[in-house]
């Protein structure tokens, strides 16, 4: 294959237990039932980007080898058709079958230890109905067939699945092992940046690795096709400049502008700025998370009126949720947010 | 054919808009490697067209060789769904609208593996093929969630660019897969210059335009170049002349119908606040609907009117009036009555 053409995230996903940054604990675990050559019906959970299923791969990769995984495992995503029906056909016939026999040579280089795996990857959007099937199967196959639940919302999972499994929290990646793992793809690639980028890139991936990767990839290929294209710019050395862009972060100014204008009500000027901000085509979402850290940041906004806005940032979240109009709705929390600030 | 049509630029090359961002998506282009994309911005800030330059850029005039397909797929045993997608040798292109409602995540589960399975037929300089699907932030969660497997899982052989809005509603996990790219609505330089050359190209003159002319034709497109040509073409289209069409500092541009008919409701919620008046106004919103207005575009329309014409001690009532009643179109089911329901709110507003 083509190794120019995979990008970096997949290029660089782990395919050892040891590669996996961070989730020390999770991982601490893992290898041990390796050693043992067990498991147990396991759920990973946590937001995206933080390794859950290249932790999964990689551990059934080392727990039966690239040939004997063929057999062994049966991964299934939201991609796949995963209603009821599956669940009591595929699924189940899969969790019945014989456990195959693996090779002297396998035996000798892997665990292999006697059971199969299920990795049901993205099981927040299997329905209710499906999950409730799974439970039996869970129980009576156990002996030769173990369950991994991946998903980024626990809550979507029904209690008496989670109750039959471990649980693993997967948390977003603290900076400094984020910023190891970063680096490294950074100098095997023979990148080099400027004083600040992978901070910026960390920062504005907010402990998403494969965001923090994408990003840097990114800004290299920028880099990369300018100079293919004629353009006079370094093609190894990444910016500053040309990274702020591709993070999508709102630039402080306009966040720190909207601040200064709720400190008096006036709805005109108001206006003017919130359009101004969505023709640029700043996402709403992304305005109110930051406005919401800068608020909370300000130590020139009392207790009362924090109170009063966050129950107001609360309510313009739900609205934005609900696919209301951002104009409106910025336009809206800001004249609010000036109401309140007046008040106090 | 209106000059929208007409002068939608067909290669990054030809793209008058934002230098910047053109530069940037030419060296994405340029590169060994593409990163699924979203992009996003508000309408009429060019999406469509630079997705279309960067496939151009991906597969040279082989992704103009597109052709409208309509195809039928069996959702369930009992119900055939039949939808349509344009189909070029190297992409697809699919609306979820066009889908019909539930159906979007069954669909797009099938498509994308048919299309990441199957073999290239033309040769390009790319072993992915391209999925384009507009209006992605109508993506049904389902649908989404759907997505997420599937785009690292063939990523040897697929890029997905999401065209939307907002990002607001698309969902973390999709967001981590994407590279974001923001496309702003023009400025007023880059929408003169595009005014500019359309006027030459149409022998009107003076060119450059007469700057009052721009400013009133600006003022109006609230930074969308497809309403700024077609205000450009309505102002020229009353003046005489066939060879050469001369244009002045007092041309007037006529503003379309629909904004006289909310003009004139504002107007009248200023003037009396009472039934009898909620009655008549009700007609007027019951003829712009009629006529495929969206009653979003209704009430934030009738925000702006409003505001002119109120003193400011009753501004913030009204604004939070319009964000309550356009989220409840949204969510509800039945827009008139959030229609009436703004009117009769701001009538008691300025009743006390
Ligand atoms: N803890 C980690 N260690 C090393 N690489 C990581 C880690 N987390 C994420 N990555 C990088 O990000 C990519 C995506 O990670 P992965 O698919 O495991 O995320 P995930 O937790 O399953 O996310 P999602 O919930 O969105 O499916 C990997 O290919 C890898 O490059
Ligand atoms: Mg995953």
């Amino acid at each position: 294959m083509d190794a120019r053409q995979i990008p970096w995230v997949e290029k660089y996903r782990p395919s050892k237990l040891d590669e996996v940054a961070a989730q020390g604990n999770t991982v601490e675990v893992l290898r041990k039932s390796l050693k043992l050559a067990n498991l147990p019906h396991m759920l990973f959970y946590g937001p995206p980007g933080t390794g859950k299923t290249s932790t999964i791969l990689a551990l059934c990769k080392e727990l039966f080898g690239p040939k004997l995984m063929k057999s062994r495992v049966l991964e299934l995503n939201a991609s796949d058709e995963r209603g009821i029906n599956v669940v009591r056909k595929s699924i189940k016939t899969f969790a019945q079958l014989t456990v195959s026999a693996a090779t002297p040579e396998d035996k000798q280089n892997y665990p292999c230890p006697p059971f199969k795996v299920i990795i049901l990857d993205e099981a927040d959007s299997m329905t209710q109905d499906a999950q409730g099937a799974l439970r039996r199967i869970m129980e009576n196959y156990s002996e030769i067939t173990r369950f991994c639940l991946v998903c980024n919302y626990v809550t979507r999972i029904i209690d008496p699945v989670t109750s039959r499994c471990s649980k693993f929290r997967f948390t977003s990646l603290d900076r400094n092992s984020a910023l190891a793992r970063l680096d490294y793809i950074r100098s095997n690639e023979g990148l080099m940046c400027e004083d600040g980028v992978l901070d910026l890139l960390l920062h504005a991936a907010n402990g998403d690795l494969r965001k923090a990767i994408t990003y840097l990839q990114s800004a290299s290929m920028f880099h990369q096709g300018a100079a293919e294209n004629g353009m006079e710019v370094d093609s190894t050395t990444v910016t500053m400049e040309s990274v702020q862009e591709i993070t999508g972060l709102v630039p402080e100014s306009v966040i720190e502008g909207f601040l200064q204008l709720t400190e008096s009500i006036d709805v005109d000027t108001i206006k003017r700025a919130v359009e101004d901000a969505v023709n640029d085509g700043w996402s709403a979402t992304q305005i109110l998370s930051q406005f919401h850290d800068t608020i909370i940041q300000n130590s020139l906004i009392g207790t009362n009126a924090k109170t009063e806005i966050s129950l107001l940032l609360s309510r313009i979240d739900r609205c934005l949720t609900d696919g209301a109009d951002e104009e409106l709705t910025l336009l809206d929390l800001l004249v609010q947010c000036a109401e309140i600030r007046s008040k106090y | 054919m209106l000059w929208v049509d007409k002068y939608a630029p067909k290669t990054l090359k030809d793209l008058d808009l934002n230098d910047n961002l053109t530069d940037r998506l030419k060296s994405l282009a340029y590169s060994e490697d593409l990163p699924h994309l979203l992009v996003y911005g508000p309408s009429g800030a060019g999406k469509k067209t630079r997705v279309s330059a960067v496939l151009h850029a991906l597969y040279g005039n082989s992704a103009r060789n597109v052709k409208l397909e309509s195809r039928t797929f069996a959702a369930t045993a009992s119900r055939k769904v039949e939808f349509t997608l344009i189909v070029g040798p190297h992409h697809f292109e699919l609306t979820p609208s066009d889908l019909g409602p539930n159906n979007d995540r069954i669909i797009i589960q099938e498509l994308i593996k048919e299309l990441a399975q199957s073999n290239q037929v033309t040769k390009s300089a790319h072993r992915f093929r391209v999925v384009v699907i507009n209006e992605a932030d109508t993506l049904s969660r389902d649908a989404q969630a759907a997505l997420r497997r599937t785009m690292e899982k063939y990523t040897t052989s697929l890029r997905l660019v999401l065209v939307a809005q907002s990002t607001s509603n698309i969902i973390e996990p999709i967001k981590s897969r994407t590279l974001q790219i923001r496309v702003p609505a023009p400025d007023y330089e880059s929408i003169t210059r595009v005014l500019n050359r359309v006027a030459q190209e149409e022998r009107i003159s003076p060119v450059p335009l007469p700057e009052e002319l721009l400013a009133k034709i600006f003022a109006q497109s609230g930074r969308n170049l497809r309403r700024a040509l077609l205000s450009l073409e309505a102002a020229v289209s009353v003046l005489p002349g066939d060879q050469q069409i001369v244009v002045s500092n007092s041309t007037t541009v006529p503003p379309a119908d629909w904004r006289e008919v909310i003009t004139e409701i504002a107007q009248m919620i200023i003037k009396v606040q009472s039934a009898s008046q909620l009655l008549a106004i009700r007609g007027k919103y019951y003829d712009l609907i009629a006529h495929c207005i969206p009653p979003r575009i209704i009430i934030k329309t009738l925000l702006t009117e409003l505001l002119t014409r109120v003193s400011s001690s009753k501004k913030p009532s009204i604004v939070t009036a319009a964000a309550l009643y356009d989220h409840r179109i949204q969510i509800g089911n039945k827009s008139i009555f959030h229609l009436e329901a703004f009117t009769a709110k701001v009538m008691n507003v300025l009743e006390h």
